[in-house]
């Protein structure tokens, strides 16, 4: 619809919109997080649904404790090896259209615990991640700020269209396929269908 | 943290009560000056039992369990050996030779108890004990019956350094997860190549 | 609640006992929302009734040691910061109190001060939130919490002023602190000392008495002293069983011998004991805060003749221990003179003390496992390294 004439409509107090900004308006404002903390960063997203910083105003303070409940995963914190199936277990348990945070340098690639034998380099390699925070631990504001970009996401996804999410296509994958644990590590030690490293070609 | 009893005291008193025992005095030198006794395996769980009785000592409390690695060594020195020598006068003569000698000395795991009294205040006192090898003879007599802090802690001095403690009674790995195959503490571990994986300018 | 039902079991024990009922395994955890981290109970119920639980540990062992025997000394100290992520400066302390013994580091007297400081300050808020994450366990959902983070912030705002970080400050040095305290600073930590005391009244009020919080505590969890000194239990948790062995009174490290402060004991050893020791503990440690307010000295900050980079301790071996918040936090560092630690081990309270979790929850219902657990004060970054 014309952008002039909805305006025009909203003066006179008639409300015009489209299924797919309605339901997105919906989504956007009411993603429940997994309760899942990992490890130091934890501690800074219940800070972050604390008083102060107040993560209710963006609709998303219901943290629910079953994965069935829940859209949104926050991996917040070190995965380590020993917890990478169970991380990648629950995220195939939460029901579609679901989300994931990565929050903090260890849930990106590892951070300053990469060097050890049992820290998974980023949670990337057994699942797709739509947000990344940088930080040790990131500040509260920089988890909101993962929120409201998570929020623009979900805004502009399309319904209909080769454009439209994941969730909305029949062929793709909800679930990934839980890694093992092998003598030495974890097998396989990526999965290559969800991770694709940035790579710095020739010279 | 006063040490009010020496270690050549603890020496002393542990040998008289534990017959047969074989204690060792091992120096510190740096500026902490915590000497250590370092006791044989058959009666180390007696010996543990009398610190902890003993009116005197009292060491109830064992606060720190660690496993260490020691791998072989191999130790160059430069030795004057006198050897015959034939000189070009077609002399027998006897002369100093320097010859570098290498000796290995064979490697070993080792496990540290910090014992302290909360009865009597004092502390540290230093046990440790050493394993014949860092293979098939890793093995130490669990001090978990004496103090049961040594529990969790002697489960991981198992887990990364695979040093064997006969008498635990729950031996099992504790960080890492079973059926894990490699002791990740000990220095020569090799951590698995898949782990590289990353972005590398080629 | 995602604790799995995984299997039925024990087909001869139940025979044995007589059937009345079914034997239950239980996994609680590693994702559980109240076991506050990556920690796992497998736990054995008869009905309600837990007759078996062995804790499994290492889903957050992220390999600190390793990583500290292959850096320089100095570069463990960020390491430090989170072990136990709730207490990033008494973790520094600790770990700079054993190179310090290690390699005989003189501390002036200022930087004493502020370590006190700090540490008090980082008491006071690490128990705060224990009480709170422990009221949010027996299902006071949010409001004990939040009145404790509402605390919380205002001591993290005062590192964050000091240090640049929340959370893992990286402050202190072996020899030292890394950065000065303005006056304006110290002022602020005496706000906070000041109106301390005002927020423990209101939370009491809201708390100590309530008859829900004695109904689920008292009796609850009961660890006796000989029990916890064998088992190696430090911390508000052996003081709470009627042990008197608080470190800062032992060992007087730092300048701890110059404060006037009680050390609380309990008499039952439950968890209610704990979380009263927790609750008085705060107390005496505002007492120590306005003392070291009072008589910080003017002075330099750090040794000036050690070398924080490139340290090479002589070969040698030592042991040092602080009183954290959690109990006896220890370091063991061995140097063969390298610029790196050739051993290094941290003595981690919260793990030696889950030792006796069992022992505390044998006979009890489920839902006191979690308050047990709850009491003991655990944070996983610490237990699992």
């Amino acid at each position: 619809m014309d952008q002039e004439l909805k305006i025009e409509l909203s003066k006179h107090g008639i409300f015009t919109t489209t299924f797919e900004e309605l339901y997105n308006w919906g989504r956007k404002n009411s993603v429940w997080p997994l309760t899942f903390g990992l490890a130091c960063c934890a501690i800074e997203m219940i800070a972050t649904t604390m008083a102060r910083y107040d993560l209710a105003r963006f609709g998303a303070e219901v943290f629910r404790a079953s994965p069935r409940q829940a859209d949104l995963m926050i991996v917040s914190g070190t995965v380590t090896k020993k917890m990478a199936p169970q991380v990648v277990r629950l995220y195939n348990q939460m029901p579609e259209p679901k989300y994931v945070i990565a929050m903090g340098a260890c849930a990106i690639s590892g951070g300053p615990f990469r060097d050890g034998y049992n820290v998974l380099k980023g949670i990337d390699r057994y699942i797709p991640v739509d947000v990344h925070i940088p930080g040790c631990p990131p500040r509260p504001e920089a988890l909101m700020h993962a929120f409201i970009t998570l929020q623009k996401k979900i805004d502009a996804q399309q319904l209909t269209g080769e454009e439209r999410p994941r969730h909305l296509k029949a062929n793709e994958p909800s679930e990934f396929p839980v890694p093992e644990f092998g003598e030495h590590g974890l097998e396989p030690a990526q999965n290559p269908d969800v991770f694709h490293p940035l790579r710095i070609l020739g010279q | 943290m006063t040490q009010a009893i020496s270690v050549e005291e603890i020496k002393a008193a542990m040998e008289a009560a534990v017959p047969g025992c074989r204690a060792e005095i091992l120096r510190n030198e740096s500026p902490s000056a915590q000497h250590s006794l370092l006791i044989d395996h058959e009666h180390a769980v007696n010996v543990a039992a009398f610190l902890r009785d003993d009116m005197a000592l009292r060491l109830d409390f064992c606060s720190c369990v660690s496993g260490v690695d020691w791998p072989d060594r191999e130790i160059t020195e430069k030795v004057k050996v006198k050897k015959t020598v034939t000189t070009p006068e077609g002399e027998a003569q006897e002369q100093d030779v320097e010859e570098t000698r290498k000796t290995m000395i064979p490697g070993f795991l080792e496990a540290v108890y910090h014992l302290f009294s909360i009865e009597k205040k004092h502390g540290p006192v230093v046990l440790r004990m050493r394993t014949v090898n860092r293979g098939g003879d890793a093995r130490l007599p669990s001090l978990t019956p004496v103090w049961r802090s040594a529990e969790f802690q002697e489960r991981e001095a198992f887990d990364l350094y695979g040093i064997v403690f006969e008498g635990h009674p729950d031996l099992r790995r504790i960080l890492m997860w079973e059926g894990f195959a490699d002791y990740p503490m000990r220095k020569d571990y090799v951590p698995p190549a898949e782990d590289d994986v990353e972005a590398v300018a080629k | 609640m995602s604790a799995m039902v995984t299997r039925v079991v024990l087909e001869e024990e139940e025979s044995a006992r007589g059937v009345e009922g079914e034997l239950l395994e239980i996994s609680m955890g590693p994702h559980h929302p109240s076991t506050h981290g990556v920690f796992r109970m497998d736990v054995r119920l008869d009905g309600e009734r837990v007759t078996r639980l062995k804790p499994v540990f290492g889903y957050l062992h992220r390999n600190h040691e390793k990583i500290a025997e292959k850096a320089s000394y100095l570069a463990a100290i960020p390491y430090t910061d989170r072990l136990d992520y709730l207490c990033s400066m008494t973790n520094n302390w600790g770990y700079a109190l054993a190179v310090e013994k290690l390699a005989g580091i003189p501390v002036p007297e200022r930087a004493e001060y502020i370590r006190v400081i700090t540490a008090e300050l980082t008491r006071l808020q690490n128990h705060a939130s224990l009480i709170g994450f422990l009221l949010q366990d027996m299902g006071a959902s949010g409001t004990p919490l939040m009145y404790a983070f509402r605390e919380r912030e205002k001591i993290l705002d005062l590192f964050e002023s000091l240090t640049g970080a929340r959370m893992m400050c990286n402050y202190m040095r072996f020899g030292g602190v890394r950065v000065d305290c303005s006056s304006e600073w110290l002022e602020a930590a005496q706000n906070i000392a000041s109106s301390f005391p005002q927020f423990l009244d209101e939370y009491e009020q809201l708390l100590t008495g309530n008859e829900i919080l004695m109904a689920r505590t008292q009796g609850v969890g009961a660890l006796s002293a000989e029990l916890a000194v064998n088992a190696g239990i430090t911390g508000p948790m052996l003081r709470a069983s009627g042990v008197n062995y608080d470190l800062r009174k032992v060992d007087r490290y730092g300048i701890y011998d110059r404060f006037t402060f009680r050390v609380p004991l309990g008499d039952h050893g439950d968890v209610y004991d704990r979380y009263m020791i927790r609750l008085l503990e705060m107390r005496e440690s505002v007492k120590i805060l306005e003392q070291a307010l009072a008589a910080i000295p003017e002075g330099p900050i750090i040794d000036p003749k050690t070398r924080l980079r490139g340290l090479r301790p002589k070969a040698g071996e030592a042991y040092g221990r602080i009183e954290g918040p959690k109990g006896e936090l220890g370091f063991f560092l061995i140097s063969d003179g390298s610029t790196n630690p050739y051993r290094y081990k941290v003595r981690p309270p919260s793990m030696i003390n889950l030792t006796v979790l069992e022992d505390m929850c044998l006979g009890r219902n489920v839902a006191d496992v979690v308050v047990i657990l709850g009491s003991v004060d655990i944070v996983m970054g610490e237990v699992d390294r």
